[in-house]
């Protein structure tokens, strides 16, 4: 058991809506260790991204509440200029949408230059050559050209490699890659990955991996964190969640995906959606009115996370009663699942 | 660049033949002509009819057209028949008034437009900014001749601040520091009063473009580089945020350098917008006709300054 490189104890980060605040993370505690990859999943509006955020000090007009620690120090008591510090520095973050994550106006290597002049002191030649090295580093070819290209001449793919380069430029302890795929095509997709994945063994540092893809989670992770409402629902290594996952939600997303023996049926659905911010019911479970044929005693009231194995927690005591709707167990084979697609990844670790 | 250049200004050549023709038709289809206003019951028809005949005014407009093409390309734009002097004398000194009087105006337009859209837009909905956007509904609303005539009243006339009319103390000799002074003294006024309305227009451009610019995924990702906020502003919000207002620069200064006749009339300052207007009420058509060519030529010079100024900005939309 190494020593954590962060602490999240009860992050809630709240945003206002008319004139009260209203919970988008609530209570939010992990950890990430050196060269681990957490990821966080969930559907969209589930507070993956709010987290990020929080973590990055980029929410501008949220009340954050609890305790990040990294390195020492709680990051929501420091003030802007330690922050910008930190940010960029051994704290980075990869974007979702690489189309629309670089400045227009400036060139490439402008781009780069920039974090690294914030966080080191080398001499401008040393920066160029450095940014130059960045692209080549993350597989783009001809480096020195596209060091002078501004950002419309270069591809998706080509961009998030970019926006990947102005992350590792300061080489950080910890990576957050918020749905660093999802606006990427499949093939790209699975370059970008492997790209992270070198680069996280390479600088052996720490990554949450936010995503809605549980094929990326299955590929990437070495703990799954399930977010459902601003909550943490499950959390468990990755072969223990895909083999045995125990929350309803867990396993109604598992059993959502589509698979060889589903040719031809109707894929599995989850009712209704997430509830909104404000319409929210914040007593008891927060699943509960997606599976409202289980029944209310089955749930608890105040629903915590427990440890039921070594690495394995799950929120509320619904699990121990869960079945589909039509009453038939969840398949838990999702075991195939992860030799499908590939825990070659796994070995590079 | 410059490929593109000389070829946008190549353009304007056939762009100008189109103009000058339908100015001039449209010229001759206005009732009467220079000399209809000037009737003396004293002079016989006869001699006005032999000034007719020897002005060229009694010939078909194409015959006009030709004779007027021909005598500018042999750098004689004419003669204003009620100023009785040459065209250029004439439109000379009126065309370097106004083109420092929009210099000054556009000058103070954007010094104090950009940073009042900057503050406006970085800090939106503050109560700052409501003071600004408020001045802006009433500078939108406000008739330029009305703010005009306050400013000349309270600074002007009651104050006694600033000169109330004309370009030039009389007296001072050209050329001499006084004159200088006289001359800038003169403009204060006038450009104020073309400014502080002109600039509504550019600090709710910069203003929403900085509200949308702030919230892109790109100003976030320079955050989480670690850019300072004010850096942030300055390197990447608010050159993405110029764009409209760099896009329309070129247009902006040709419409002032047309554009200020109202405020000429009320400071009584010698533009070239009283001369326009002056020329067609008297049917001065030579001087009509230079002025429009030349405000046509104006505004596609303009139009021309404004893509290059843009594509200096964005290289997105470089020209090659």
């Amino acid at each position: 058991m190494s020593e954590n490189l962060i602490e999240v104890n009860n992050l809630t980060t709240s945003f206002k809506i008319g004139t009260k605040y209203f919970p988008a993370v609530d209570d939010v505690t992990f950890s990430i260790k050196p060269n681990e990859v957490l990821a966080l999943v969930g559907e969209s509006g589930s507070g993956k991204s709010a987290t990020a955020f929080s973590l990055m000090g980029l929410h501008r007009k949220a009340r954050i509440e609890g305790e990040v620690n990294f390195q020492g120090q709680n990051l929501l008591e420091q003030n802007e200029g330690k922050m910008n510090k930190i940010r960029g520095g051994d704290l980075a973050m990869i974007f979702q949408d690489p189309m629309t994550a670089l400045n227009p106006l400036m060139k490439i290597k402008q781009q780069i230059v920039e974090t690294l002049k914030i966080h080191n002191t080398k001499s401008k030649s040393d920066r160029d050559r450095y940014a130059v090295e960045l692209l080549e580093r993350v597989g783009i070819p001809r480096p020195d050209r596209v060091a002078e290209a501004y950002p419309h001449e270069l591809s998706g793919g080509m961009r998030q490699r970019v926006v990947i380069a102005i992350a590792i430029a300061n080489r950080p302890k910890l990576l957050i890659a918020d749905e660093p795929t999802t606006a990427l095509d499949v093939t790209i997709q699975a370059q970008i990955l492997d790209l992270i994945r070198e680069l996280q063994d390479d600088l052996n540092s720490g990554v949450l991996l936010i995503t809605h893809d549980l094929g990326v989670v299955a590929e990437m992770a070495d703990r799954v964190a399930v977010m459902y409402a601003g909550q943490i629902v499950e959390v468990a290594p990755v072969r223990e969640l895909f083999k045995n996952p125990k929350h309803p939600y867990t396993r109604s997303l598992l059993n959502s995906l589509p698979s060889e023996d589903m040719l031809g049926k109707k894929l599995h659905v989850i009712q209704g959606v997430v509830p909104a911010l404000n319409k929210m019911d914040r007593t008891g479970c927060r699943f509960a009115p997606r599976i409202p044929w289980i029944s209310a005693s089955a749930h608890e009231e105040n629903p915590q996370l427990r440890k039921i194995a070594d690495d394995h927690f799950v929120r509320c005591t619904c699990y121990k009663h869960f079945t589909l709707e039509d009453g038939s167990e969840p398949d838990v084979g999702v075991e195939e699942y992860q030799i499908e697609t590939g825990v070659e990844g796994g070995s590079a670790r | 660049m410059l490929k593109f250049t000389i070829r946008r200004l190549l353009i304007t050549f056939p762009q100008l033949v189109v103009l000058s023709v339908l100015v001039f038709i449209m010229g001759s289809l206005m009732p009467g002509d220079a000399l209809s206003g000037l009737i003396d019951p004293n002079i016989p028809a006869e001699a006005i009819q032999a000034r007719r005949e020897a002005l060229g005014l009694n010939n078909p407009w194409y015959i006009q057209y030709r004779d007027w093409v021909f005598a500018m390309f042999q750098g004689d734009f004419g003669t204003s028949i009620f100023h009785q002097r040459p065209v250029m004398d004439v439109i000379g000194d009126r065309l370097m008034n106004t083109v420092w009087l929009s210099l000054f105006s556009t000058v103070l337009i954007y010094l104090l437009g950009l940073p009042l859209g900057l503050v406006s837009g970085r800090y939106n909905d503050s109560l700052l900014d409501n003071a600004i956007t408020g001045y802006t509904y009433l500078g939108f609303a406000t008739p330029q001749f009305i703010f005009g005539l306050v400013i000349l009243w309270v600074f002007g006339y009651n104050l006694g601040w600033f000169p109330t009319g004309g370009s030039v103390a009389p007296g001072v000799a050209p050329g001499s520091l006084d004159y200088v002074l006289s001359k800038i003294n003169h403009l204060v006024l006038p450009s104020f009063a073309i400014a502080l309305i002109g600039l509504v227009g550019t600090v709710q451009y910069l203003r929403s473009g900085i509200i949308e610019t702030k919230q892109k995924d790109f100003i976030i990702l320079a955050r989480a580089k670690g850019v300072k906020e004010s850096a942030v502003y300055n390197r990447h919000v608010f050159r993405n945020s110029i764009l409209p207002i760099a896009a329309f620069f070129g247009y902006e200064v040709v419409a002032l350098l047309g554009g200020s006749i109202f405020i000429e009339m009320i400071y009584s300052y010698p533009g070239m917008g009283r001369l326009f207007l002056d020329s067609i009420s008297t049917r001065d058509f030579s001087v009509a006709n230079v002025l429009i060519l030349l405000y046509g030529f104006m505004a596609i010079v303009g139009a021309l300054l404004s893509d290059i100024i843009l594509s200096i900005v964005d290289p997105r939309i470089r020209i090659k």
